[in-house]
C-alpha cells in the first residue's frame, strides 16, 4: 500500500524520462580505470564546493583545500576588494607548495596580507600577482607579471564557494540549474553555528553517497532511530516527492515534527534536551518565505535533501538547520567524507545542549553507514555478481546519480578519444 | 567549588567534564558500560535542572562552575546512546569506522 500517491506514470522512476528501470552495474565503483576517467571527466570539469564564505570572513582570510582526485591543492582567499579567489597552491619559482603549516599534505587556514613561499621567499599578493622575488637581479630577463599564481575559476552561490578546474567552464548558476538555485534565498548565512566532521572511508565515494540519497535502508540499518515502541509502526520508507534537474537531484520527506511524537517514541535524552536526530525542537524563526526548500509543495514537509552533482549534499530541515556533506575520492576504493551541521548560534545553554544531542545522534547513525559500506565495497569487488543490481522506486536518486556519472564520463570520452596503439 | 553547590553530588564524575567532542568520545570508548551507566544514573535525573541552572547565566559569559556543569552534561549526551540503546561503547557493526570532529563551538 503506497503511503503517498505516485505520479501518473505509476512510479517516480518512470515519471522522469530516460532514467530507466533496468538493473544497475556497480563496475563504476570498483574499476581503477573508471576512476581515472572520473578524475578527468567529472572532477576536473564540474563545479566543486570547497567551503562557505564564513571560512574567509575578512580580507586576507584564506584556507587551503586538498583535492586528491584532481592531484592538486588549492588556496582560497578573500582579496582586498572582498572578492573570493582560488589559486593552485603552488609557487611559480620551483613548484613548492605555497601555503601549509607543519605538514605539507595537511590543510591549513589563516589570515595574511601576502602569500610568501617558505622555500626562497617569493611573495604574491591576494590577487595572485607576484610582488617580490628574492635577489631578483640574479635572474635572467624575469618579468614578474608572467609569474603570478595559477588562478582557478571560483564563484560563490548562496554563500557556498565553488571552484572549477576546467579552462572555461559554464557559469556556476547555469551548472547548478533552477532546482538548486531556487534555494538561493534560504538564510544559510543565519545558520553559522557549525560542527565539522571528517572521516577516511574505505569505499568508493559513490557507494557512500548512495547511502545518503535513499532512505529505503533507514528502517533496517538504522532501525534504532525509532524507539522499541515506535519500531513496529515503521515498516518501510516512502518519500512523497522526488525531483531531478540535469545531473542534480532531490528528495523530500514529510511527517509531524519529532517533538509532537508520543513520549515512548522518543529516547529519554531527546526529551530531556528537547532535541534529537531531526534537530533541536525549539525552531528558530527564519521567516515564512523559504523559497525552493519544498519544491513539491508537500504537506507536513519535514526535510529536503539536495544532491548537487557531483559530490555535494545540502539537507535542509523544517526545524531550521541544515547539513552539508561532501565526498572526496582519494582512490577507486577510498574517499574522504566531510559532514557539517549548521545551526543558528546558541544563545543559551539549553540551545547548546539541544545542538549537542542532534550532533551526537548524527554521529551514532553515520557510523552505522561508515562501518557497513566498507563491506559493500568488498562485496562488489568480489565481482561474484556483476552488472545485475535491481533498484526500486525509492532508489531513484541512486539510479539517476550513476546514470549522470556515466553520461559525464561518456561525453568526455567522446570529446577526447584515446588512441589505442597495439 | 568546581561544580555549583546544588550539584556537588556529581563531583565524583568530574573527569567527564571535558571541553571537546574528541575528548568526550575518547572517554566513552575507554569506559565500560558499567562506568557509563553509573555516570548516566547519577547525572541524567539532574540534566533538566542543570540546563535551567546554566540558562540563568549569560551563555557567552558562563561562570566557571556552570561551564564545568554544562561540559559534564555534554558527556551525559555522549554516553546516552551507549546506555539507552547500544548497550556498549561503540556503535554496533561500525567496525573500525571513525568520524572525527574537526571544528565545534567549545563551551
Ligand atoms: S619554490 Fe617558492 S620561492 Fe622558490
Ligand atoms: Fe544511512
Amino acid at each position: 500500500m503506497a503511503l503517498y500517491p505516485k505520479p501518473a506514470e505509476g512510479s517516480w522512476t518512470e515519471h522522469f524520462p530516460g532514467v530507466g528501470t533496468g538493473v544497475l552495474s556497480y563496475e563504476d565503483c570498483i574499476s581503477p580505470e573508471f576512476y581515472e576517467a572520473e578524475r578527468e571527466a567529472i572532477f576536473k570539469r564540474a563545479w566543486l564546493n570547497v567551503g562557505r564564505v564564513e571560512d574567509v570572513p575578512r580580507v586576507g582570510s584564506y584556507f587551503t583545500k586538498e583535492i586528491e582526485v584532481a592531484a592538486t591543492s588549492l588556496v582560497v582567499v578573500r582579496d582586498l576588494t572582498g572578492q573570493v579567489r582560488a589559486f593552485h597552491n603552488i609557487c611559480r619559482h620551483r613548484g613548492n607548495k605555497l601555503m601549509w603549516n607543519d605538514y605539507p599534505r595537511a590543510e591549513t587556514a589563516g589570515s595574511c596580507r601576502a602569500f610568501t613561499c617558505k622555500y626562497h621567499g617569493w611573495r604574491y599578493d591576494l590577487t595572485g600577482k607576484l610582488t617580490f622575488v628574492q635577489q631578483e637581479g640574479e635572474f635572467f630577463d624575469l618579468d614578474k607579471a608572467d609569474y603570478g599564481l595559477v588562478p582557478v575559476h571560483c564563484e560563490v552561490w548562496a554563500g557556498f564557494i565553488f571552484i572549477n578546474l576546467a579552462e572555461s567552464p559554464e557559469p556556476l548558476q547555469v551548472f547548478l540549474g533552477a532546482m538548486v538555485t531556487d534555494l538561493g534565498g534560504y538564510p544559510f548565512d543565519a545558520l553559522t553555528e557549525r560542527y565539522d566532521f571528517t572521516a577516511d572511508i574505505r569505499c568508493n565515494w559513490k557507494i557512500f553517497l548512495d547511502a545518503f540519497q535513499e532512505y529505503y535502508h533507514v528502517p533496517v540499518l538504522h532501525s534504532q532511530e525509532a524507539t522499541p515502541a515506535a519500531r513496529p509502526k515503521m515498516p518501510g520508507f516512502e518519500a512523497p516527492y522526488y525531483n531531478l534537474d540535469g545531473p542534480h537531484r532531490m528528495v523530500a520527506t514529510s511527517g509531524p515534527p519529532r517533538r509532537l511524537w508520543p513520549t515512548d517514541y522518543q529516547y529519554p535524552i531527546e526529551i530531556a534536551t528537547r532535541s534529537g536526530l531531526f534537530g533541536p525542537w525549539n525552531e528558530p524563526d527564519l521567516g515564512d518565505d523559504l523559497p525552493g526548500v519544498n519544491p513539491g509543495g508537500i504537506k507536513a514537509w519535514q526535510m529536503s535533501n539536495f544532491q548537487i552533482f557531483p559530490n555535494m549534499e545540502i539537507l535542509i530541515w523544517q526545524t531550521g538547520w541544515y547539513m552539508l556533506y561532501r565526498y572526496w575520492p582519494t582512490s577507486h576504493n577510498t574517499h574522504r567524507f566531510e559532514g557539517s551541521l549548521f545551526f543558528p548560534p546558541a544563545r543559551t545553554a539549553s540551545d547548546r545542549a539541544a545542538q549537542e544531542c542532534a550532533v551526537v545522534m548524527f554521529k551514532e547513525f553515520a557510523l552505522q553507514d561508515a562501518g557497513m559500506l566498507v563491506g559493500t565495497q568488498q562485496g562488489l569487488e568480489s565481482r561474484a555478481v556483476r552488472d545485475d543490481f535491481p533498484l526500486n522506486d525509492q532508489e531513484l536518486l541512486v539510479r539517476h546519480f550513476h546514470n549522470s556519472v556515466a553520461s559525464w564520463v561518456d561525453d568526455y570520452q567522446r570529446a577526447h578519444p584515446v588512441s589505442v596503439t597495439r | 567549588m568546581p561544580l555549583p553547590a546544588e550539584f556537588a553530588d556529581l563531583e565524583p564524575y568530574l573527569a567527564w567534564a571535558l571541553p571537546t567532542e574528541s575528548e568526550r568520545y575518547a572517554r566513552r570508548l575507554d569506559s565500560s558500560l558499567v562506568e557509563m551507566q553509573t555516570f548516566y544514573d547519577a547525572a541524567f535525573p539532574r540534566l533538566e535542572e542543570a540546563i535551567v541552572y546554566c540558562d540563568e547565566h549569560p551563555y557567552d559569559d558562563l561562570p566557571e562552575d556552570a561551564r564545568t556543569l554544562l561540559r559534564l552534561m555534554q558527556s551525559l549526551v555522549m554516553v546516552s546512546f551507549p546506555v539507552e540503546v547500544w548497550k556498549q561503547a561503540r556503535v554496533p557493526d561500525s567496525g573500525a569506522a571513525y568520524l572525527t570532529v574537526t571544528a565545534e563551538p567549545v563551551v
